[in-house]
């Protein structure tokens, strides 16, 4: 049995005799010489992943300015940072937006913008105390006249990830990309075999205080993630490193059009190889690794999947779903992810990175819950008046304009003659009718594609759906398309109302 | 070859496509088009070998051609090769080569500029000529 320790690997690198390889060269190494005499002759596996990780920031020291200030709020090119902290400290996070420019512009940009050397105009208020007098403050820097720019990520590298895909018949723009409609496309994250932790996923050597490649330069692990999930395989990690000392090219702010911003993060990890069960578990290879395609167009927490899927068939560019081709996109950049396992492997053998094992070890016990919600979410069924007013549909424009006189309704649920909803008539649509002189037929005047809603779905959802399709009313409906009630934008404005007086 | 036909409002009514294809005989294809008040924009497809007599003869009925020579840009600093953008693209422009580097075959670009609000660093372009 081989068992070897971090000290003899690290001689090994002093001496220039050290075996590196990357992730991706592990599995034919390990399948041809088997696991033992491959921990025998490979001494370092290099991961690598670079991807869109929104939980991402930097802790900024501005120094102290004259008169000093006690920076109450700040905003670093229009982007606000967080300034709950001692005077002039502030943390800038990623998927902040822009005042001034929203989405195009967010903290992930105003990083890359200091990575790159650019100025940065900076803005902060305060009320103004007798230690911190000063009340204003305006002035442009670089990263260079900061006194530290530390990027402290709370949750980076997820072990996988789920894809998306949507089936509505509208276009969804989300933190997974545009989705098209009717699963046009596919988009997935994460880059399988080079991913770190899909290579060490018992947490042997990745741990608190395991030594990487964070964007272009060394950076620590300081812990588990926030959502760490290891149980089903969504292992994440909090990073640490020195923005002073990143590459540019490792640190890209990224907008995903419609959701906001995100910053692309570079992240690789050697993993030391001290025995066969490190060589049998950096051997996984992308046919290895399972994850589900999600239906995005569930807007739920919990969104169905329309099936699972490799790494192996994500990158082949085409998933098959339901007999279809549907092709895939990664948003994490393979090609920058085999990068960095290169360079670190490169700076292993050059002597330059010396890999440690963690102070202490992350849990691969730990289960990641959903939120406590202590107030009930109310429900469509919560809202809707219970009387409800129907017209049937033989009947003509003159019998609606009256009914709607005499209900106080102005949205009409047209149904056939077994009560099942076939249309809509508004008073906008009579007004129509009768300014075209087509007064005769209610079918021809009402709207026969009807959005509809669903007793029992929570109302933030269907007051979406009021706002995507620019309407101010949706009848509720059963599953056999009985009309039971009716739902107005009036109806939300109230209880938004009641809800902001409580 | 594809090609951008640009139609002003006076003509726009006018069957100019069904007449150019009786007149060629092309196996012409509408890939896109976008008519909007200002006039319409209607990127055509059209064999090689019958691109001058098309062009010719929608000219002569008063519409103006624009030739897709360099219809989409991508900048090779800000790209990251994640390949966002392949999945969006209606007519596989896009793919990815050995190295996993984002390549395109602007060949079959027809301007739908799906690609360029899914970039996520703002690397790609849409080129706008103005007609001839």
């Amino acid at each position: 049995m081989t068992e070897k320790t971090i000290e003899d690997i690290n001689t090994r690198i002093a001496d220039g005799s050290v075996h590196v390889v990357t992730a991706e060269e592990m599995p034919d190494i390990v399948s041809q010489l088997g696991p033992e005499q491959a921990a025998k002759e490979v001494d370092i596996v290099t991961t690598g992943t670079f991807g869109a990780m929104c939980s991402s920031g930097v802790w900024l020291n501005f120094g102290h300015s004259d008169p000093p200030i006690k920076m109450q709020r700040l905003w670093l090119n229009d982007v606000e940072a967080y300034t709950g902290v001692a005077a002039v400290d502030a943390y800038i996070g990623a998927a902040q937006l822009s005042s001034t420019q929203g989405m195009k512009y967010g903290g992930a940009h105003v990083i890359e913008d200091l990575v790159s050397g650019k100025s940065i105009d900076i803005h902060a208020i305060s009320q103004g105390t007798d230690c911190y007098p000063r009340k204003l403050l305006d002035t442009t820097l670089t990263i260079e006249d900061l006194n530290q720019a530390i990027m402290m990520n709370p949750r980076n590298a997820y072990q996988k990830y789920a894809c998306a895909s949507n089936s509505s018949n509208r276009t969804l723009y989300t933190y997974m990309g545009t989705l098209l409609p009717n699963c046009t496309n596919i988009t997935y994250s994460g880059s399988g075999v080079l991913s770190p932790l899909s290579n060490d996923p018992e947490y042997r050597t990745i741990g608190m205080g395991t030594r990487i490649f964070l964007s272009g330069t060394q950076g620590y692990v300081t812990g588990e993630g926030t959502q760490h999930d290891p149980g089903d395989q969504f292992g994440t990690l909090m990073v640490q490193g020195d923005l002073k000392k990143m590459d540019k090219k490792y640190i890209r702010g990224a907008t995903f059009n419609g959701y906001g911003t995100s910053l692309y993060v570079g992240i690789g990890i050697p993993i030391p190889i001290l025995n066969s069960d490190l060589a049998k578990a950096t051997a996984v290879t992308d046919a290895d690794i399972t994850t589900s395609i999600l239906d995005y167009s569930v807007l739920r927490f919990n969104k169905p999947v329309l099936r699972n899927v490799t790494y192996e068939e994500l990158k082949s560019g085409m998933i098959d779903i339901n007999g279809h081709d549907i092709p895939t996109s990664p948003l994490s950049s393979f090609h920058d992810a085999r990068a960095i396992a290169t360079e670190l492997k490169e700076w292993v053998k050059q002597g330059k990175f010396y890999p440690t094992l963690p102070v202490e070890r992350i849990s691969n016990t730990r289960v990641c819950k959903p939120m406590k919600q202590t107030q009930d979410m109310p429900m469509v069924i919560d809202v809707m008046p219970t009387r409800i007013t129907t017209i049937k549909q033989d009947l003509c424009i003159e019998d609606a304009a009256k009914m709607i006189m005499d209900s106080n309704f102005s949205h009409l649920p047209v149904v056939s003659e077994d009560d099942k909803l076939v249309g809509i008539i508004t008073a906008w649509d009579i007004a129509r009718a009768v300014a075209k002189n087509k007064h005769d037929r209610l079918e021809d005047a009402m709207t026969k594609n009807v959005i509809t809603a669903d007793a029992t779905e929570p109302i933030d959802i269907a007051a979406c759906r009021l706002e995507q399709y620019n309407i101010s009313a949706m009848p509720v409906i059963d599953k056999h398309r009985k009309v039971v009630g009716i739902i107005t934008s009036d109806d939300f404005s109230k209880l938004m109302a009641r809800r902001r007086d409580k | 070859m594809k090609f951008l036909l640009f139609v002003t409002p006076e003509i726009i009514a006018r069957p100019l496509i069904a007449e150019t294809v009786l007149e060629t005989g092309a196996l012409l294809n509408v890939d896109r088009a976008d008519i909007k008040p200002s006039g319409g924009e209607i990127i055509i497809d059209v064999p090689r070998d019958k691109y001058d007599e098309v062009t010719a003869a929608l000219i002569k009925r008063g519409a103006k051609i624009i030739p897709l020579e360099q219809p989409v840009i991508k900048d090779d600093e800000e790209c990251i090769n994640c390949g966002a953008c392949i999945s969006v693209c209606p007519t596989g422009v896009i793919s990815f080569d050995e190295e996993w580097c984002v390549v395109m075959d602007v060949s079959k670009c027809i301007q739908c500029g799906l690609c360029i609000t899914m970039c996520p660093h703002g690397a790609l372009k849409v080129v706008k000529q103005n007609p001839r």
